[in-house]
């Protein structure tokens, strides 16, 4: 097995070929272009740069100590309206979602031309932030937590959709194959054929779906829709920085709560 | 050409009070193989461990002699303990190669030993290295894979990279753990045949922890039984008798 | 021995179990409960879709007449993504490596852990407001929102990816003699770099939705804009931003995915030239905003 030598004789070895190579290049070029660009371009004023950790040093001196007084009068009831709005939107998201995300499923729509309609709904609705959809809303309902549990709700469309129909096309198509040649209908293979195999997957995505809007509810009352946002926006206007303070941890245990219950439920459901 | 190993007192616990290795005194000199056989658990594999410094020996002495210098290689530490680990070269049970690198940078890393980060990452390695790593890979029969992922690659074919791997240190000790006990019986008998040559050709001694007691008699010079933590059998394949076996493994029915 | 048939089913097939039949019962009182509470009536949804109808129609069609204002907050947004983006992930590589419970010694991996853990619970606008009203109003303060946004997404999930690697590639190159940082480039790295570079390309995504919008709350980009068209009732210039805003990410996604094909399945222009299809990485990522 010991081969005779080539003696003398240098062959090269390259990592990358020259096509490789020259892609990687150009796209950190790119990149570096964009940066340059962007610093010489933006508009930071360089006093304010420098002055930045001073400032954050301020500010966080002005929100100790936390009011907790203030918890009990507005606070908790704010939460639990957040708490509301993230719940009430997820399920509603999951009802509007699932069609649109069967509808993107290439094994379950074969036609291209919906399947195409189905990502694009998907696609936009992911596009347009939250806060973005709570305007909207709120031009149209009016301010309150009815904007925010719809905001919540349209925006989740794209998430959930997009991962059940991803969920949909990585199923078996074994099974669904018996179920066709048996010849059932296109509801039956969905209730017996796919929806047991999605099952796991789609809790997952649900509780997962629901932990990110309970962060999001949060935020949304800060252009008015509903929840502790609204709270929040009054305190930081008014400059009370010490209920800003209680605000934030107030956000800051619901968001934690909320995963502990996610990964509580998730040890016992999957 | 290649070094002596003195094993001087070796104990390794890891649990305290519950020694794994109980004073091992062992020398290995001159090339050839040296097999160490002895049921699971029994403390092969923290010998070998012990010796290339991926498991902390509790006390005693692993002095590696090369022609200018000793090292105790249980004492060093920092740059000096990776330089003495470039000297001893390892293959192990499951290949432990880079599963997404290919063939050659697999190779490759047993040059990292020798090269500072920064040219490592820019894959700046000498050309001596290259051509040395194309000679490896045709000793070892695997040319055509040079620029394959290794988990491209059969179980067969990982274990010569691996060979080649710890080749490309240009070791003055090979250790091997297990080699072949993840492979099938050709591939085994396969490997073994390369391995010994390969280091036969560079004189270098090969110390090969194995349970298969037939491929040891067939390949090693000297066979090393150990039991509870302690050498109990030292010798050739010649005088190894089943009563010696008895003694290491235990049981009598598998000695059939 | 007698042969005992069952008479009949004592179970209905496919029937749901008293689990699951409870849980839906419990799901649809909730949002009555719910619904009450956030006082939700039938006459506000009627009244509301009545406007609904209105607002549509003065959304269309979009108005672009005023596109250098337009134009002029995209590209303050696609700044801060950039920028907030090369930062983010430049400084999340080391501290989701420092992280790793498997490699580095608790007093390297439980500041990492925390400062990653901080950096992911408050989300990206409040995080914006602080900026704000610490650094004053402008990109700086969205570019370091994102930054911290960055380093929450990507230090979790990279800290996670290096504590799945198999140990003994680790144990391999180590016993070669390599020094630390050479384990590390060659063991460590290679095998995480795919799920890096996903995270990373989703980041820049993720960075790029919420620079359109951290200018809501005064930090930049064209966020800004976009409120207050809101707040003048311009619903026409409203629908153009948002039009320019989804055709903007659809942009990314699409750069996004040949960055991973070029890094991850390194393809070759050879390759791209025969449209060969570009891979996607799973993005299913967790506690992130696809």
């Amino acid at each position: 097995m010991i081969s005779s030598a080539t003696h003398g004789q240098n062959r090269t070895w390259v990592r990358y070929t020259l096509g490789q190579k020259l892609l990687r290049f150009t796209i950190y070029l790119a990149i570096v272009i964009a940066v340059v660009q962007s610093i010489r371009h933006i508009n930071i004023i360089p006093e304010f740069m420098y002055d930045a950790p001073a400032q954050m040093a301020d500010l966080l001196n002005r929100m100790w100590p936390i009011d907790w007084a203030h918890y009990p009068q507005s606070v908790h009831a704010a939460l639990m309206e957040t708490i509301h709005i993230a719940t009430l939107g997820t399920i509603l998201s999951v009802i509007l979602a699932f069609p649109v995300g069967l509808m993107a499923a290439n094994n379950f729509t074969p036609n291209a031309f919906l399947n195409f309609i189905g990502r694009l709904i998907l696609v936009s609705t992911r596009s347009v932030n939250s806060l973005v959809w709570a305007l909207l809303f709120i031009a149209i309902f009016g301010p309150g937590a009815l904007a925010g549990t719809l905001a919540i709700a349209f925006r989740s469309i794209g998430f959930v959709g997009k991962l059940v129909g991803e969920a949909i096309e990585q199923t078996h198509p074994g099974s669904i194959e018996a179920l066709i040649a048996a010849g059932a209908t296109k509801g039956s293979q969905l209730n017996y054929g796919y929806w047991p195999q999605i099952k796991p997957a789609f809790w997952s995505i649900v509780l997962l779906r629901w932990d990110i809007n309970v962060r999001e509810s949060a935020v949304l009352g800060l252009v008015g829709a509903g929840g502790i946002g609204m709270t929040l926006d009054t305190a930081m206007n008014l400059f009370e920085w010490q209920r800003v303070s209680v605000i934030l941890v107030s956000i800051f245990v619901i968001v934690i709560l909320a995963e502990i219950l996610i990964t509580q439920v998730r040890k016992r459901i999957l | 050409m290649g070094a002596e190993l003195r094993i001087e007192k070796l104990f390794k616990s890891y649990k305290a009070g519950v020694p794994v290795l109980k004073g091992v005194d062992l020398t290995v000199s001159g090339d050839g193989v040296t097999a160490i056989i002895g049921p699971s658990g029994t403390g092969k594999s923290t010998l070998l461990r012990c010796i290339n410094r991926l498991v902390e020996p509790t006390s005693g002495k692993v002095i590696l002699r090369t022609a200018n210098k000793d090292i105790d290689l249980a004492s060093v530490r920092g740059s000096a303990l990776r330089q003495a680990r470039r000297m001893v070269g390892m293959v192990f049970q499951e290949y432990n190669l880079v599963e997404r690198l290919t063939v050659m940078e697999n190779l490759l890393t047993g040059r990292l030993g020798y090269m500072p980060a920064w040219k490592a990452w820019m894959r700046k390695f000498e050309q001596e290295d290259i051509n040395r790593a194309f000679e490896l890979l045709d000793a070892v029969g695997l040319s055509e894979h040079a620029n394959q992922r290794a988990d491209a690659l059969s179980g067969g074919q990982r274990q010569r990279v691996g060979i080649a791997r710890a080749l490309m240190q240009q070791p003055e000790l090979l250790l091997a753990d297990e080699p072949t006990s993840s492979l099938d019986p050709k591939t085994s008998v396969e490997i073994m045949e390369l391995m010994t040559e390969l280091a036969h050709a560079r004189g270098i001694p090969v110390i090969i922890n194995m349970h298969d007691v037939e491929l040891a008699k067939r390949f090693a010079k000297r066979i090393i039984g150990m039991s509870g933590g302690n050498i109990v059998f030292d010798g050739d394949g010649q005088s190894l008798s089943t009563s010696h076996l008895k003694q290491i493994y235990g049981g009598e029915s598998w000695l059939q | 021995m007698t042969n005992t048939l069952p008479q009949r089913m004592d179970v209905r097939p496919f029937s749901y179990s008293t689990g699951t039949k409870v849980g839906i019962v419990l799901v649809l009182l909730y949002v009555v409960y719910a619904a009450a509470q956030l006082d939700f009536t039938y006459s506000r949804f009627i009244t509301g879709l009545d406007n609904a109808s209105t607002f549509l129609s003065r959304m269309v069609p979009p108005n672009f007449t005023r596109s250098n204002i337009l134009i002029k907050g995209m590209v303050e947004s696609l700044e801060i993504a950039v920028l907030a983006s090369v930062a983010g992930i430049a400084l999340s590589l080391p501290i989701g490596l420092l992280g790793a419970r498997n490699l580095m010694p608790g007093w390297a991996s439980w500041p990492s852990r925390a400062l990653v853990a901080v950096c992911r619970s408050l989300h990206p606008v409040i995080v914006a407001i602080l900026f704000v009203k610490a650094v004053g109003f402008g990109a700086l303060a969205g570019i370091m929102a994102l930054v911290v946004a960055s380093i929450g997404f990507i230090g979790k999930l990279f800290t996670e990816a290096v504590e799945e690697i198999s140990i003994k590639q680790v144990e391999a190159v180590r016993a070669t003699g390599a020094s630390f940082a050479n384990v590390i480039l060659f063991a460590v790295l290679p095998q995480v770099f795919s799920r890096f570079v996903g995270f990373a390309t989703y980041q820049f995504d993720s960075n790029l939705r919420n620079s359109t919008m951290v200018g809501i709350v005064g930090a930049g980009g064209i966020g800004g804009t976009l409120f207050s068209a809101f707040q003048r009732f311009d619903y026409d210039f409203v629908c153009a931003i948002l039009i320019t805003i989804i055709a903007v990410i659809m942009l990314g996604e699409i750069l996004a995915n040949f960055v991973r094909a070029v890094f991850v399945d390194n393809i070759s222009p050879g390759e791209i030239l025969r449209h060969k299809r570009i891979s996607r990485i799973s993005q299913g990522h967790e506690g992130a905003d696809t």
